[in-house]
């Protein structure tokens, strides 16, 4: 069980993968299960194929599954990256790898702009003016006015919380009226 | 620069990074590049790229390429813990509490606009890197002229195909990156 958390290193198809092993093959969990910590994991910050190995793990060998987990997805890139950090000088030098970098960057700013136009359209779909004003609010405070991408996030939540309150407050009003 | 500097600092942005690997990309570049000047925008590129096409999750290894640039082995490790720990502690009592309990609506609203928010950033990163691309510059006010139309082309080729024909990105790399040995060796 352990040795099965360690294999699953990569990041892309995480969630594919633990369905694959872990409810398919090995009946650990159940689908409704996995779905509900992908949920979890995607609502938490920081990396959802970090998130979602740790708690598959936690779910099924509790504490020493979390851990490992943990261990598992983290080893094989931070040896990967660190290999390739050390050595960028060099790497960076060779005429090569220099013109294949400088095509590549072309294509991950592609992906990245492809990226964002799907969140834009998923928060689009949710028909919530105060979230779609958000979107171009924070590109302009940040990328126009330099403001600390932490103050803008903070900044964010509070009026999130706020809008909230408001709005649950009304229709509260509006259900008593009725 | 000390490791526990940069465990605070990573700590920091695992916590602020909703909505997945993508949101690291303008938070790093907050600490390392604007606030801390520890690495250039134009290293900071090559780094994300790099990120890209080695396999895991892009945070984690966008900060542990950031670590071992700035102390080795020692800040790898560093810089990933402080970058996925405020994530794993945080889905974990979100998973803990949501076991038993129904949906909180104010929480639920409070990750709705993270969401957009993080949008409109990682927005303002992929603009700064297109700037730096197109232009050689990372403030839209240094644009002297025109530079780079081969990159220009590149783009836009990769950014239809992911668009239109839904091409896997990892194909998309390989292209590019096969496009740059052509143009510029």
């Amino acid at each position: 069980m352990y040795i099965s958390a360690f294999t699953f290193g990569g990041g892309y198809v995480v969630i594919p993968m633990v369905r694959k092993s872990f409810v398919q093959k090995k009946k650990l969990m159940t689908e409704p299960e996995l779905m509900k910590i992908a949920a979890m994991a995607q609502s938490s910050p920081g990396a959802i194929a970090v998130n979602t190995s740790t708690l598959v793990g936690y779910r099924i060998d509790g504490m020493p599954g979390m851990i490992a987990s943990l261990v598992g997805t983290l080893v094989p890139p931070i040896i990967l990256l660190t290999i390739i950090a050390v050595n960028y000088a060099a790497f960076r030098d060779n005429q090569i790898v220099a013109a294949v970098m400088q095509g590549m960057e072309a294509g991950v700013a592609a992906i990245i702009v492809d990226f964002v136009i799907d969140m834009c359209k998923a928060v689009a779909k949710e028909k919530k003016l105060f979230c779609i004003v958000l979107i171009p609010a924070t590109f302009i405070a940040s990328f126009l006015f330099s403001i600390n991408v932490a103050l803008i996030l903070i900044a964010c939540v509070l009026a999130a919380i706020v809008e909230s309150a408001i709005r649950h407050r009304k229709r509260k009003v509006r259900n008593e009226l009725t | 620069m000390s490791l526990l500097k940069l465990l605070i600092d990573f700590l920091q942005i695992g916590t602020l990074s909703f909505g997945g690997g993508y949101a690291v990309i303008p938070l790093i570049q907050q600490v390392v590049i604007d606030t801390n000047g520890w690495l250039t925008m134009g290293e900071y590129t090559d780094i994300i790229t790099i990120s890209q096409m080695t396999p895991g999750p892009l945070a984690v290894n966008t900060s542990t390429f950031v670590g071992a640039r700035l102390a080795e082995l020692p800040g790898a490790i560093t810089a990933t813990l402080g970058c996925v720990l405020p994530g794993v502690l945080i889905s974990f009592v979100l998973y803990q509490f949501f076991r038993k309990k129904s949906e909180n609506l104010i929480v639920g609203d409070v990750l709705q606009s993270l969401k957009a928010a993080t949008a409109g950033l990682i927005a303002a990163a992929a603009a700064t890197i297109l700037l730096l691309l197109f232009f050689g510059v990372t403030d839209i006010g240094a644009i002297q002229s025109f530079g780079n139309y081969p990159a220009l082309v590149v783009f836009a080729v990769c950014l239809i195909c992911l668009r239109k024909f839904k091409w896997n990105p990892l194909i998309i790399i390989g292209a590019s990156g096969a496009a740059g040995l052509l143009l510029y060796l």
